[in-house]
């Protein structure tokens, strides 16, 4: 490790700053929440948060919130997932695997387009995260 | 680069407590528990634990914080790590039989900011604590660490950085509140012979009763201790530094050597720091734990290699302390607050606390309470605040009596000034003092006498025994205590516990000596009747001072309900219990020992005592 100046200490700042903004409870443009219920996860509701993970990761994207939930009670219809972009009405999507779950994290989360063919309908159950 | 857990991405972050208190309910178990179910559920990528430093809800521990989502865990044993995983961090469910339900209330408040305990917190020195791994500076980098050490250096003279500590009014956290600005001029403006020398010291010779603040810092956040010196060492234009840290401390000797490592290695520390031209480094000075070495003469012989024994002030170390060079002297706490200060400047600080006691102040809050534990909180906060809002209140129903801050050097404030606002003058003004922090609450259920006598025990233990009046004055004081608490008090004890008090406070030579009386003093002025029941009477009204208790069993009870089951005469040691098995028990006078095991063992409270 050579030794930091001035602007490098700014530099270290800013590259570790996400990490700790997820502590803090920084600011997040959208929340995805896979759900993950026994039957999402029978369903293939794993590979669908591993993905997700991969392609935030792999884009750098430090404020979009991934997290999970129970079984949302349409069990039939799993692997399933929500977005909530902020300020927006939350949109669930049905079916999923990981292909289309990279799709709607291209187009819906990052893009701001609802994929209609992936959409069951818009609200939510209530979580506490 | 050490890069890895703080450039991954995880969904979850798990915060477990990793302060000593967390730690001896074996948090790091539980850590490695967690790993190793995470592991088995494939979750090894998408969530992540983390050690940080003292939580502060130390009552409730071991600790566990998830991010985001700030889910307060407590309590967790490793029988409950499967669970959590499972229902948590796989499925998304948080688990409620694990999370705080306030005594009095039925539903558990998930989130840790709503918990009382927090609610009223204000973190400065504390800033960090659950948020960072202590031991990654690029976590303390993250969160502006270092960043005022820049502007220090770069933007500002020695003399504006003086200024900033001046105008923000910040006072010495270590116990007597001199202003710290103040002590930072003196020091620069000391002139030292021998190519002009000056050495910065932090005081981590924490030894009061009950008292963790510095532990905690230095545990939690021992970064914020190392820039706060380098800024001041710029400051007083010092090259080497000290921490004078206790060696039963091990956690925070070992966080603090590995955080000076990595401060050296990224160059914010050492030579040339951050390419400025600047040179300071520290080293650490591990302390054998005599109570005396808090006291700065007494700490500078300590570092030096001399017996730990103060000598007579002045001069005072700003004028010649280690080796006769100007030295400053400052507390952990008060370092960890400077950083903050350069950084976001005077103003911001001035405007937290009261006109004379300016910013936050950390407590170590035990005794009698419910929620133990270590909070920082704005002077001028009331103790009622802090007690009843904050601690909970008091266990089991009983009344709050009294409260004593300062440890060994304070008082004790009485339940009628429960009100008080917390600052350095309306403490001293109530015959305390603000100290190092430490404040142990008291129940109906504590007997002041046998409080002052603990505390003047412990003063006359610590005594280095240099001085006469400390020495000795202590052991009269002692003495007398001793006599009031076995029942041989006589009428011209308070007026001679006054007298000595009087004396050792304007003779003996250094603090620990000068303020040894106070809890003396205090619990006399207000609660002499409780010494007058004891010498007049010959009883202790809160039934602690076990000599001047009468044992009697109420025959009846001890039939009727116990059905003279004979247990107290089968625990008595002195055999000084009459009686037998389905018959009325009672205490042979002349022959009990006062022990009051007889007490104890009673299930059907057939005992009396009076």
């Amino acid at each position: 490790m050579p030794k930091l100046t001035i602007d490098e200490l700014a530099k270290t700042r800013d590259r570790v700053r996400h990490t700790l903004a997820l502590r803090e409870g920084g600011e997040f443009r959208a929340k995805v929440n896979v759900h993950m219920g026994t039957c999402g996860i029978a369903a293939g509701a794993r590979a669908v948060m591993s993905a997700l993970m991969d392609g935030v990761e792999r884009r750098g994207l430090h404020d979009i919130l991934l997290t999970t939930s129970g079984c949302a009670g349409l069990c039939s219809q799993e692997p399933m997932m929500t977005v909530e972009l902020v300020g927006r009405a939350p949109v669930k999507y049905v079916n999923l695997n990981a292909a289309k779950a990279l799709e709607i994290l291209e187009k819906h989360v990052l893009g701001g387009a609802i994929v209609a063919a992936y959409a069951l309908g818009v609200g939510s159950e209530r979580t506490d995260l | 680069m050490p890069e890895a857990a703080t450039q991954k991405a995880y969904r979850l972050h798990l915060m477990i407590c990793a302060g000593t208190g967390c730690v001896s309910n074996h948090s790091f178990d539980i850590k490695a528990a967690l790993e190793a179910e995470i592991r088995k559920h494939g979750l090894e990528n998408e969530v992540t634990v983390v050690p940080t430093g003292c939580n502060g809800f130390c009552e409730r521990g071991p600790i566990l914080v998830v991010q985001p989502g700030n889910i307060f865990y407590q309590q967790i044993g490793l029988k409950d790590v499967p669970h959590l995983v499972e229902e948590h961090f796989l499925k998304g469910r948080p688990v409620s039989r694990l999370m705080y339900v306030p005594p009095a209330e039925k539903t558990p408040v998930p989130v840790l900011s709503d918990i009382p305990f927090f609610k009223k917190q204000v973190l400065i020195a504390l800033r960090d604590r659950g948020l960072i791994d202590p031991e990654k500076i690029e976590e303390y980098i993250a969160r502006d660490g270092y960043k005022a050490l820049a502007k220090a250096l770069t933007k500002m003279t020695p003399d504006k950085i003086i200024s900033e500590i001046t105008l923000a009014g910040l006072r010495g956290r270590g116990g007597a509140g001199f202003p710290t600005g103040l002590k930072w001029q003196l020091v620069r403006g000391a002139s030292s012979a021998n190519g002009g020398q000056k050495f910065i010291v932090c005081n981590g010779d924490e030894g009061d009763p009950g008292a963790f603040m510095d532990r905690s810092i230095l545990e939690a956040d021992p970064h914020a201790v190392i820039e706060g010196m380098v800024i001041g060492a710029r400051a007083i234009g010092a090259t080497e530094g000290f921490v004078y840290v206790r060696n039963e401390y091990p956690l925070a000797v070992a966080r603090l050597s590995k955080a000076l490592e990595q401060a050296r290695e990224y160059g914010v520390l050492g030579t040339d720091i951050l390419g400025t031209g600047f040179d300071f480094d520290i080293r650490i000075k591990r302390g054998a734990g005599a109570f005396v070495c808090g006291e700065e003469t007494a700490l500078i012989a300590s570092i030096e290699g001399r017996l730990g024994e103060p000598r007579p002030r002045p001069p005072y170390p700003a004028q010649s302390g280690l080796w006769g060079k100007p030295t400053c002297i400052n507390n952990v706490e008060t370092w960890a607050n400077v950083p903050v200060i350069v950084d976001r400047g005077a103003a911001w600080f001035a405007g937290i606390g009261t006109e004379t006691s300016k910013g936050t102040k950390v407590f170590s809050l035990v005794g009698k309470i419910n929620n133990t534990g270590l909070v920082e909180v704005p002077m001028g906060i009331s103790l009622r605040e802090i007690i009843y809002d904050i601690g909970g209140g008091i266990p089991g129903g009983k009344a709050f009596k009294a409260v004593q801050t300062g440890g060994p050097s304070g008082g004790c404030i009485p339940k009628e000034q429960i009100d008080l606002p917390i600052d350095y003058e309306s403490l001293a003004g109530a015959g305390s003092m603000m100290g190092s922090g430490g404040m142990v609450v008291m129940d109906e259920d504590t007997c002041m006498v046998d409080v002052a006598r603990y505390f003047l025990s412990f003063t006359h233990e610590e005594s280095c025994g240099k001085c006469t009046p400390c020495r000795e004055g202590t052991k009269a004081m002692l003495d007398i205590l001793t006599r009031i608490t076995e029942g041989k008090g006589t009428a011209g004890d308070l007026v001679l516990l006054d007298d000595l008090a009087q004396g050792i406070k304007d003779s003996a030579l250094c603090g620990l000596g000068k303020t040894a009386p106070n809890p003396v003093l205090t619990t006399l002025r207000y609660f002499r009747n409780e010494y007058e029941t004891h010498i007049r009477d010959k009883k202790c009204p809160a039934h602690v001072c076990r000599q001047l208790n009468v044992y009697t069993i109420d025959p009846a009870v001890c039939l009727e309900k116990g059905k003279g089951c004979d247990v107290c005469r089968r625990n008595c040691a002195s055999e000084a219990i009459s009686g037998e098995k389905g018959r009325a028990h009672a205490v042979v006078q002349d022959r009990c020992i006062k022990c009051g095991v007889c007490a104890d063992v009673c299930a059907f409270k057939a005992v009396r005592i009076s």
